[in-house]
């Protein structure tokens, strides 16, 4: 019971941090559950993304469910899952009643304009950090080449390919194509 | 009450069918005006920029304000109930068969391509941040001049919290916190 509290109030914490959506998740959720309680390696964190971008739902939701389930099984994915949702219902809700031209107060344009910036360094860093683990041979660096090229530049291209298909379609690429470094590890 | 349970059922198929990000979500919530007159196009634009601006993921915000448009502080909190709901079921059961197969060669070579493909998703999502927060494409089409392109304000904040976090090491919550004290003071 203990252990679904503290479950709870980690996801808690990290709900209310998460700004620019799910991606920017991925450094809390490192240092938070894998450098400070060791409770998901960051190879685990981002198999948990990989899956969670191409299952329906949202990639941050996902993952919460994920870790949540992987601590304390099917009551601690719905604790995980709560807790991360739980404060950001209150302040939607509170913005809803009061305060619904809250975005257009340019105090509040400012200081997003400074954590976008934030956002976007992070999210560097966890790409550099993540890259020595899942480019470990050609093929799987062509594969971040394609992919990348086809979501940078989805909007050009004649015909949107959805991500949820690329994800899917690199996993087939994988188990058809990649048994040596499957066997590396 | 009905209108309650409504609101949960809508926003399941929502959380069932979309996939991704919060924005797979659009499409959903512009159906659901049209169908049920709970709330505006201009109100769906609204929840857009309110659901940005706050923490959490972006989906499941504009879910909680769409259902508080809808049905007060109840419909809010069944709305984002009914968006996560089908999402938990599938990925418990995904969870539960991952665990099993952990060690399953196919399932080992299948991470193998899903990696690379993660983080490339997670690369260009980072362009788009990078588009609205380091560079101006718009002034630099405006003006021509490459030095334009370059937001130099943004540009030292990130060197700075890039040096700060090789050398500091603090949670990336207080970086956070600083750079929306640095927007704010400085006028990003």
């Amino acid at each position: 019971m203990k252990e679904l509290w503290e479950l709870f109030i980690v996801f808690l914490r990290i709900g209310s941090v998460t700004f620019g959506g799910g991606y920017a998740m991925l450094p809390i959720l490192t240092r938070d559950l894998a450098e400070n309680r060791h409770w998901a390696t960051e190879d685990e964190l981002m198999d948990y993304f990989a899956v969670g971008q191409c299952t329906p739902g949202i990639i941050a939701i996902n993952v919460s469910t994920f870790i949540g389930y992987k601590k304390k099984g099917i009551p601690g994915a719905v604790v995980a899952t709560l807790g991360f949702v739980t404060i950001p219902i209150v302040l939607i809700l509170i913005i809803a009643a009061a305060l619904s031209n809250f975005a257009s107060y340019p105090v509040v344009q400012h200081a997003l304009a400074g954590v976008r910036v934030c956002v976007f360094v992070l999210v560097v860093q966890a790409v550099v950090r993540l890259w020595k683990k899942s480019i470990v041979s050609v093929k799987t660096f062509l594969l971040y080449l394609a992919v990348f090229l086809l979501m940078a530049f989805s909007r050009k291209l004649p015909v949107s390919i959805p991500a949820a298909v690329l994800v899917l379609a690199s996993g087939l690429f994988g188990v058809v194509a990649c048994r040596e470094e499957a066997e590396q590890k | 009450m009905t209108l309650l349970a409504s609101l949960f059922f809508r926003f399941a198929q929502v959380g069932l069918f979309s996939i991704g990000g919060g924005m797979a979500t659009l499409p959903f919530l512009y159906e659901m005006s049209q169908a049920t007159g709970w709330f505006t196009t201009s109100d769906i634009a609204n929840m857009i920029a309110v659901s940005e601006c706050t923490p959490g993921a972006i989906g499941v915000n504009m879910a909680t304000y769409a259902g508080s448009i809808t049905a007060g502080i109840l419909g809010g909190v069944v709305a984002t109930l009914g968006l996560v709901t089908p999402s938990v079921i599938v990925i418990v059961i995904i969870a539960q068969f991952l665990e099993k197969f952990r060690d399953n060669m196919y399932v080992k070579r299948a991470f193998v391509g899903l990696r690379p493909a993660s983080i490339a998703m997670i690369s260009a999502a980072a362009i788009n941040v990078a588009a609205a927060s380091v560079v101006d494409a718009a002034a630099y089409r405006l003006t021509g001049n490459l030095a334009d392109f370059f937001r130099w304000p943004a540009i030292l904040l990130a060197l700075g919290i890039a040096l700060a976090q090789k050398k500091l090491r603090w949670h990336p919550v207080v970086f956070i916190a600083l750079s929306a004290v640095v927007g704010i003071v400085f006028r990003f």
